[in-house]
């Protein structure tokens, strides 16, 4: 065990785990943040999707120890509102069914907008091709990140 | 139809408060962002609100409550309950809160989702609550006014008089809440509504999407214990010994219990607990016989050869018919065993305690799921109260209570609160599978291309009857003969997502589409014929509706534009299951010799919509349910254990797969007749259909992917 001091969501949070501990379980079993999803453990899902230094990672298979100072952003920290204009996009397609892996298909979206605010289909699929949504919403995914992406201005 | 017995406001609050078991805590950590789940008991209306009904409370500023009864999973049963309810209020939609009931059997009837059949079975009851309130709150606007009720109107939550004044459902709640429960109530006529038929979003969205605990995996009470169970290590095995002394020195596990079949390791965080599973260790040894695919694949030849059937139809003289046949079309088709696989794996709070159980979580069938958990701790189900939060996903995994009588038996024995959560390996690997089948069909054609003969025989394993002997063609063929023949095995099947109907209605209209083919006639006019038949002499029992089916089959036809476009290959696919009927269309185009899956058309007939976004999402997402599946999926068995463990070894169809699928309503104006499975059955056999003509090969097994027909072809992904 040993002391781990995170940047959060602009917030620090400090927990005592062991340095294997995925930061998915650290966010949620230690810091009550639970809006990044267990799906699979081994980053093949996407719904424990949140961003670190501004990229989408797999916080299932990211270990603790490696996160240092760099800046976590998890879904809770988004936006303050929930008014981030993927969230907003999400809201007027209505994509959710039972909505358990959006809060990682959002952080995937948002990553890649933030980069590439104008992506073409393609690079939109690639970008989302690693969230898997087992209702089948993948059509009014691809919608929202063209709609959040004409929101960008 | 009943209309549930007036509650008073103060025994209303009786049963809320029974229902809740007290005061919910949550996080208490500083500096944590999230709010506690939202459950019931911190969710309920406030006492000022004026209850009506098992459904609905108005407060006195004018916010609607609906209570929604059955579990959400995807289907928006917690968006489309209350739409019906508010449309024959008519409430200001702006103005209503939903809240997730908790189990209450005197409250609520069939409390549960599974079978399609949530707004079929309460479509009439949801309107009546809704117009009885309707019906009371003008009446107390007739008596403020001194008019007669029949005299007043009402729109957007308001009561309305003929000289233009208005008085709010708030400002009414209290006096009519004391009138008499109107025992006959007007419903609205159809071209009148509102709410109903239009694209509501999802009450859950903002939840959604801002990340709020809103699943079972989320529930957090303070002081509980995480829970994991290792269980035998497949299908046939037990547990011989146990040695716990490594687990039980890892940081942060509380203890570890072997019981009956299982270990549970309880610790004071989920990765802790995964941990520790790893040190345990467990030796296994064999109970009964131990199988593989491998022996599957074997026993499905012989048993459709000579297994012991159990004839499930049989209509004329079918081995005169087939000796007396100019042409016979025979083929066979076999479907794989698959997991559920919903992305929130199974998980259950309970807490055990001298004074009764409290147990919530995700589940489909609540009212099964405490009885069983009473079985298994032998009490009273009067004692045992269960919450519901919304399922990760549920496909019929969740009508079974398993992990749910697992938490409560964790929680009796470690005496303490426990959430009990499965790991996405103990979920490929737990059983509860849809069964693998194989079928047979044989059809008989006499010189004019008659059907005058039909056979099938499916072999199961742990499948039951995996026939839908009334189904479609049953009734339009003279000679006729369905039997099934079942293989009992220790791998353990359940119900999945339109169960049977999920592969039969590939192998069938796959089947349909090779005869039709033998009998050189257009698939989709060699259906319409059939049916032609049916109407006109009907044979035997028909559980369909011969018109119904006919029309969903037209418009996908006219649609897609059927036949029209040389260019593409379509596939046609017509099923009825549960109540409703689906036809598609499948269109490939070959690009440079390799056939692209373009599009899919899906024209439904689920009755009156009720959501239109809901309803539309429910078709797409059917589709893509039904064609990744039939695609990419499968789950194979090596000594009794599941050989795909995770996503890295089985595969879920993702976005780069799906093609375009545009969806079509057909417009009865029937009440309604359930979406939430009957999209998924018709599409392996349309897409398979459509790579026939495109190839001129059969996909006669799925998944699709790993067959020989498939080598040297790339569907391209595209969506």
């Amino acid at each position: 065990m040993a002391n781990y001091k995170l940047n959060i969501n602009g917030k620090t949070y400090e927990a005592d785990v062991d340095a294997d501990t995925p930061l998915l379980w650290v966010l949620r079993d230690n810091f009550g943040l639970l809006g990044a999803k267990y799906g699979c453990g081994i980053g093949q899902c996407g719904a424990c999707t949140v961003h670190l230094g501004g990229t989408a990672v797999r916080s299932c298979s990211l270990p603790v120890s490696a996160i240092g100072t760099k800046k976590v952003v998890t879904i809770e920290g988004l936006s303050i509102n929930g008014d981030h204009p993927v969230q907003l996009a999400w809201e007027e397609k209505d994509v959710a069914q039972c909505g358990y892996c959006q809060a990682g298909q959002i952080m995937s979206a948002a990553a890649l907008l933030s980069k590439n605010p104008k992506p073409s289909e393609d690079q939109i699929q690639s970008a989302m091709n690693g969230n898997i949504c087992r209702c089948g919403t993948y059509h009014r995914i691809r919608e929202a990140v063209l709609l959040a992406s004409n929101k960008i201005k | 139809m009943t209309i549930p017995p007036k509650t008073s406001r103060r025994d209303f609050m009786k049963v809320a408060a029974a229902a809740t078991g007290g005061l919910f805590l949550g996080f208490n950590w500083a500096g944590a962002a999230t709010e506690p789940m939202t459950l019931l008991s911190s969710g309920a209306p406030s006492p000022a609100d004026i209850n009506f009904n098992s459904y609905l409370s108005i407060a006195p500023d004018g916010v609607i409550t609906i209570f929604s009864p059955n579990p959400e999973l995807g289907q928006n049963i917690k968006t489309s309950f209350p739409m019906i309810v508010a449309e024959e209020l008519d409430a200001d939609w702006s103005k209503v809160k939903v809240i997730q009931a908790a189990l209450d059997t005197k409250r609520f009837e069939r409390q549960l989702t599974g079978g399609s059949g949530a707004i079929p079975h309460s479509w009439e009851r949801l309107r009546k609550a809704g117009a009885t309130a309707r019906q009371m709150l003008m009446e107390a606007a007739a008596k403020k006014w001194n008019t007669s009720a029949s005299s007043l109107t009402t729109s957007d939550s308001m009561v309305i008089h003929p000289d233009g004044k208005k008085l709010s459902y708030g400002e009414l709640a209290t006096e009519a809440a004391t009138l008499t429960v109107p025992s006959d109530v007007k419903l609205k006529d159809r071209k009148n509504f509102k709410l109903i038929g239009k694209a509501i979003n999802n009450v859950d969205n903002k939840d959604i999407i801002t990340g709020k605990p809103i699943f079972g995996l989320d529930f957090y009470r303070e002081g509980m214990l995480y829970a994991m169970i290792q269980r035998p290590s497949g299908f046939g095995m037990k547990i011989k010994s146990v040695d716990a002394a490594a687990a039980k020195a890892m940081p942060g596990i509380v203890d570890v219990i072997p019981y009956k079949n299982n270990v549970a390791i309880l610790g004071k965080s989920t990765w802790q607990v995964m941990k520790a599973r790893k040190v345990l260790k467990v030796e296994y040894e064999a109970e009964s016989q131990i199988e593989s695919t491998e022996d599957h694949d074997k026993l499905f030849k012989e048993l459709l050869d000579k297994g012991e059937a159990t004839v499930r139809r049989k209509d004329g003289d079918v081995d005169a018919a087939f000796k007396g046949a100019a042409k016979v079309v025979k083929s066979e088709y076999q479907c794989p065993f698959l997991p559920h696989a919903p992305l929130e794996p199974m998980n259950f709070f309970a807490h055990v305690k001298e004074e009764g159980v409290e147990l919530i979580g995700p589940c489909q069938l609540p009212d099964n799921a405490r009885n069983d958990v009473a079985k298994a701790l032998g009490i009273a189900p009067e004692k045992i109260t269960l919450e519901l939060t919304r399922l990760g996903g549920g496909f019929g995994r969740r009508l079974k209570s398993d992990f749910v009588v697992e938490a409560a038996e964790v929680s009796s024995l470690a005496k303490a609160p426990v959430k009990l959560i499965w790991s996405r390996e103990d979920d490929m690997t737990g059983g509860s599978y849809r069964p693998a089948v194989r079928y047979r069909f044989e059809a008989a054609l006499d010189k004019d291309n008659n059907l005058i003969g039909y056979k099938l025989r499916g072999v199961g394993i742990n499948a039951g009857n995996c026939t839908r002997e009334d189904n479609f063609p049953s009734g339009a063929v003279d000679n006729l003969l369905i039997e099934s023949v079942e293989h009992k095995s220790p791998i353990t099947t359940g119900a999945w997502r339109a169960p049977i109907t999920n592969f039969l209605a590939y192998a069938e209209q796959s089947f349909i589409d090779e005869v039709a083919m033998a009998a050189n006639m257009d698939p989709v006019q060699f259906r319409l014929n059939l049916l032609d038949r049916a109407k006109q002499k009907p044979v035997g029992a028909i559980k369909y509706d011969i018109d119904r089916m006919k029309a969903v089959i037209q418009l996908a036809a006219e649609k897609s534009n059927w036949g029209k476009n040389k260019s593409l290959s379509q596939g046609f696919s017509v099923y009825f299951s549960h109540r409703s009927y689906v036809a598609q269309v499948a269109e490939i185009e070959m690009k440079k010799g390799v056939p692209e899956l373009k599009k899919i058309i899906a024209a439904a007939d689920c009755g009156i919509v009720v959501n239109l976004s809901g309803a539309y999402q429910q078709v797409r997402g059917g589709v893509v349910d039904g064609l990744g599946h039939a695609m990419y999926s499968r789950l194979t068995f090596k000594d009794g254990a599941a050989d795909q463990k995770n996503f890295n070894s089985y595969r879920l169809i993702r976005m780069k797969e799906v093609p375009e699928i545009d969806v079509h309503f057909v417009d009865n104006g029937i009440d309604p007749t359930g979406l939430g499975e009957p999209a998924l059955p018709p599409t392996g056999g349309a897409v398979a259909n459509a790579f026939f003509k495109a190839t001129g090969k059969r996909l006669r097994n799925q998944p699709f992917i790993l067959q020989d027909e498939m080598k040297g072809v790339k569907l391209e992904e595209k969506m």
